[in-house]
Parts: C-alpha cells; structure tokens; sequence
C-alpha cells in the first residue's frame, strides 16, 4: 500500500508535467515559476526546521556511549566515541558527514539454530555511500547550467567523472553509482522482512521520486534529447532573475524540473532533512563532559519558597493571638 | 533557540551555498549563442538544410557523430541515409565541416556556452588550411 501511494504520487507529478509541457503558457508554469516558488519554500522550510530544533533545549549532555567514556587514566577511553574535547567532537562529526560511522556500525540479528547472532551488515552504509556521493557529483555537475563561465572544478568533477569516455555524449560514472545505490536502498526495504515491515509512504516517496529525477536526467541525456542551448538559457535565466522561456527544449526536461521542484518542496517536511538534522543531533554533536563542567538545565528556574521567617512575618499577630510561640516578637 | 551563534554560522553557510549561483552570475545571464551560418558552402546550397532536421541537429548531433564513427570504423560502413532517405557520406571532415567550415562561429560558440569541450580536434584536423594540430590551441 505505501509503495502503491508513494509511486503513484511520482508517476502522478511525471503525467502533470508531460501534459504541462505540451501547452506553451504551462510551460511558463513549469519551467519558472514553479522551480522559483519550490527554491523559496526549500531555504525557508530549511531555515524554519533548523530554527525549530534549535528552540529544544538540550539540559544535558547526551553522550551516547558507543565507547569507553573518560575516567581513570588506566581505563583506556574511546577518543571519538565519547569525546570529552572539542576536536575529538569535531572529528566525530567528520566521520559521521563524510563517512557515514553510525551506518558503519549496522549489525543485523539473526537466528541461527536457536542462537541470537550479531553479525556486520554493510550493505546500507555502502549504498547510503554510493548514493549521496554521487548525488553530490551530480549536483556539483549541474552547476554547468547554472553558472557561466562554469567554476573550474565543476569541469575537473566532470572529467573525472566521466574518464570512461564510452559514448557521446560521456556516459558518467556517477550515473551507474547513483541508481546503484538507490537500488540497494530501495532492495532493502523490499527484500528485509523487518524494513519492510516499518516502511512507511515517507520512505519509498523520496527513493521513487529521486529514482524517477535520476532515471528522467539519463533519458534525457542519452535517449530523448532535449536543446541543451536552451535549456542551459533558461537556467542561467532562472539563476539572474532574468527568466526566459527558449521554445523547443524538449518534454522530457519539464518532467526532470517538475521532479527536482517536487523534491526541492518536500524536503524540508520530510526525513530528508537529515541533511540539516545530522548537525544538529545531539547524540553526535555533543562533547561528554557531565563530569568536568556543570550543565545547568535552562528550563531551570529558581522555585518560590516560603521560609518560616517570612511565615512568621505573615502571621505574627494571629500566631500571638492564639497564643503560638514565635521566634521573633 | 539555543546556541543561536552556531545555528545562525551555519545556515549561513547552507544558505550561501544552495543560492551561490545567484551570486556568481551576479544578476547577469551571459548572452545566448548565436552559431552563424554563412560559410560559402552553405551559401552555395539551394536548401539551406542540414544532414538532419534542425531541431534533431541542435540537440542530437553528438549522438549523430558517434553513431558516424562507430559505422565508419568499426562497420566499414560510410554511407548514412537520413531520414529524408537522402545518401550522406560519412565524415567528420569531409561532410560536417566542409560546410560548417567556421568552427570558430558555429561549434565553438555552443559549446562554450555550455562549456563543453569535445575532444575530437586531438587528432582530427580543423577546417580552414589551420596549421597546428588544433590541440596545441587548447582543444574546444
Ligand atoms: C546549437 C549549439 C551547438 C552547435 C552549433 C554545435 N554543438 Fe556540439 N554540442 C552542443 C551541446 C549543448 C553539447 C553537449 C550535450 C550534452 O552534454 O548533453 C554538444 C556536444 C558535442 C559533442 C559531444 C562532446 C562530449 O564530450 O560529449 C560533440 C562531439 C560535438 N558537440 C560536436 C560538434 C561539432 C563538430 C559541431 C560543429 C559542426 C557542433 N558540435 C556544433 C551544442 C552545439
Ligand atoms: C550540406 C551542408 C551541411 C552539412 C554537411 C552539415 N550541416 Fe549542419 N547545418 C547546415 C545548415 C544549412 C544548417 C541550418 C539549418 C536550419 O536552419 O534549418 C545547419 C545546422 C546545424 C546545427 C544547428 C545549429 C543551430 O543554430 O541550431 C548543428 C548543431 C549542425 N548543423 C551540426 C552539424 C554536424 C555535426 C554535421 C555533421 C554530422 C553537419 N551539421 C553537417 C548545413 C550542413
Ligand atoms: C585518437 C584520435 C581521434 C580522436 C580523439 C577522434 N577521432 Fe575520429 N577518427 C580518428 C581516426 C584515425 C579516424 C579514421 C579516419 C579514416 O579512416 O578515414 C577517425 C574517423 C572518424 C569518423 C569517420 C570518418 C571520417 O572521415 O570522419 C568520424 C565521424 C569521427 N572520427 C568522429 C569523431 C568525433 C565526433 C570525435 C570526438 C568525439 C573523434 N572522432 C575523435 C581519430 C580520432
């Protein structure tokens, strides 16, 4: 059922912008205005759930022991799991962005005649890592309609990217990496009884809609050729707040943008966020020092008390009326 | 919001990065191309059409050329029929640039444009008596 939603709502967006893209004034809709108006609610959903998250307060220090945290000098401590510096936190943070350490560490339970077992499991981390660096590349390599003259290094990616040299135009590396990736991702939450169990709609939406952007982007690459001129124009249009609309791109670029604005739209809404969310976790961000420094929880305000000296002010004469002994007279 | 400092840095960040397009064009969209057509081959022509339609050309032509040099070299193949059933000869040189004889106003000004660098003129000649390799000028 979640995947019959989510897979409907993409080949949904897909039909909209293929019939968009036959009718000139749609065109104006699907090329600009919507691109500009996903763009504004992208940065400031961003910047709305970043601000959000900021508002909890964080009244201690959450040190998620994976590792042997700072103690005796002869118990040996694990540095980057239970830093107590903030280089060791930085390096920490190093790992998990760029490396992925948490995926790194998956394990997968098993029965094995009648046994509990624990064994490495690393095919999320290996296809978290195809997919994001080659959705990196392929993001940096769009810089090429965006930008003119194109920054250097976006042509140094390209090259190397594209080293294979099969076919012209290049067949690029990162092309083969991504839709790998997605594959293993998506073949676990089909294949693993247990994933698939909590999948939800949330999570197959964003793989079929990056799956279908991905496939979209080579089609109109190698198969449906559209007018890079053109559509290259109305890019660096869109990115000068000059818009124009070049006529004859090609619908298979329509569907492509209308894909990217669906993301782009989602994204602050959505699990994706952990793009934003990874810096602001807690669990990573956070240098295990409860013991060195005092953390006062800022919820924390000073309680109203009441002390007998200030009972006795209230209530001498009744006191001394009925007779109650009191401290002061 | 706590660590408001650290919050504030870092969407600045992510907020310069996402919108640096913006910056680096700095409101300005560099000019379309306009590839020029007026070399005396194609003047000379009675129909001024291309091997193909031009919106195929426009967006299709690498893929027309790779297909060309598949046929020629690996096939043997130096006969192309175009979908107008008309019999081409297949050639880089000898058909494309004899009449598109202006790299520098017709190709040229494309692929800088979009900043694509074909690597062909390695080995292939440039029209026009050019006499260096193309590659020592930077191939483009
Ligand atoms: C209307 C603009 C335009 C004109 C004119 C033009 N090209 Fe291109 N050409 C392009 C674009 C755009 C691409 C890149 C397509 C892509 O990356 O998908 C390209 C790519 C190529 C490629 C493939 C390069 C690669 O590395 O993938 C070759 C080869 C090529 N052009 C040859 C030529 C030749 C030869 C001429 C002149 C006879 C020419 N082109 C004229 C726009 C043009
Ligand atoms: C017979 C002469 C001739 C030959 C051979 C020829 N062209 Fe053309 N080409 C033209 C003409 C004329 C046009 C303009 C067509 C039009 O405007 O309809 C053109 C247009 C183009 C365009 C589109 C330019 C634009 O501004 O939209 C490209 C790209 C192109 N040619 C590439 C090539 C390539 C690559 C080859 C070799 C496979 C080739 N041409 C062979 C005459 C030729
Ligand atoms: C390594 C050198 C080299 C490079 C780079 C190269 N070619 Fe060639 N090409 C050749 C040679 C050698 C032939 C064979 C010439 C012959 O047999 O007539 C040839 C033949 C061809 C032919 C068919 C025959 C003819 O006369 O044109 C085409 C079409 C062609 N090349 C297109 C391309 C295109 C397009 C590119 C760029 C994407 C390219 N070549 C890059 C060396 C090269």
């Amino acid at each position: 059922m979640a995947i019959l939603v989510s897979l409907g709502a993409v080949l949904a967006i897909v039909v909209i912008a293929l019939i968009g893209a036959q009718v000139g004034p749609l065109q104006y809709l699907l090329g600009i205005l919507v691109p500009y108006a996903a763009f504004a609610i992208f940065i400031g959903g961003f910047i709305w759930r970043v601000v959000y998250w900021g508002k909890s307060p964080v009244p201690f220090r959450i040190p998620t022991t994976a590792g042997q945290e700072y103690s005796f000098p002869w118990i040996k401590r694990n540095r980057f799991d239970n830093p107590v510096k903030l280089w060791e936190v930085l390096v920490r943070m190093f790992l998990e962005v760029f490396a992925f350490r948490s995926l790194f560490r998956h394990t997968r339970a098993e029965l094995r005649g009648g046994n509990l077992i624990y064994g490495p499991s690393k095919w999320l981390w290996l296809g978290a890592l195809m997919f994001h660096y080659s959705f990196l590349v392929i993001a940096l390599r769009h810089l090429r309609f965006f930008v003119q003259p194109t920054p250097e290094f976006v042509k140094t990616i390209e090259n190397i990217d594209g080293m294979l040299q099969i076919g012209a135009p290049h067949m690029y590396l990162s092309e083969v990496m991504l839709l790998t990736g997605l594959a293993i991702l998506l073949g676990r939450r089909f294949f693993a009884p247990r994933i698939r169990y909590i999948s939800l709609a949330n999570d197959y939406f964003p793989l079929f809609l990056i799956i279908a952007i991905a496939t979209t982007g080579i089609l109109m690459r190698f198969l449906f050729r559209v007018d890079i001129v053109g559509v290259k124009e109305l890019v660096l249009g869109l990115a000068s707040f000059h818009p124009t609309l070049p006529d004859g791109i090609g619908a298979m670029f329509f569907i492509h943008v209308l894909l990217v604005s669906a993301l782009l739209a989602y994204f602050p809404f959505s699990k994706l966020m952990h793009m934003g969310g990874v810096f602001m976790s807690p669990t990573r961000n956070l240098v295990n020092n409860t013991r060195m420094k005092r953390h006062v929880n800022p919820w924390w305000t000073p309680p109203k008390f009441h002390t007998y000296e200030e009972y006795e002010e209230e209530y001498r004469d009744l006191m001394k009326e009925a007779g109650i002994p009191v401290e002061r007279e | 919001m706590y660590d408001t400092g650290k919050i504030i840095v870092g969407l600045a960040i992510f907020v310069g990065l996402v919108t640096s397009p913006i910056w680096l064009n700095k409101g300005k969209a560099a000019p379309k191309p306009s590839p020029k057509l007026d070399t005396p081959a194609i003047q000379q022509l009675e129909k001024k059409e291309c091997v193909e339609s031009r919106q195929f050309m426009r967006s299709t032509h690498m893929q027309l050329l790779n297909e060309w040099r598949d046929r020629a070299l690996r096939k043997g193949e130096r006969r192309y029929i175009n979908k107008k059933g008309e019999k081409i000869y297949i050639s880089l040189q000898n058909t494309c640039m004899k009449c598109h004889s202006n790299k520098k106003e017709f190709c040229d000004t494309c692929h800088n444009y979009t900043d694509i660098k074909p690597y062909c003129w390695d080995c292939h000649f440039i029209p026009e008596g050019r006499k260096t390799w193309a590659s020592t000028e930077g191939h483009s």
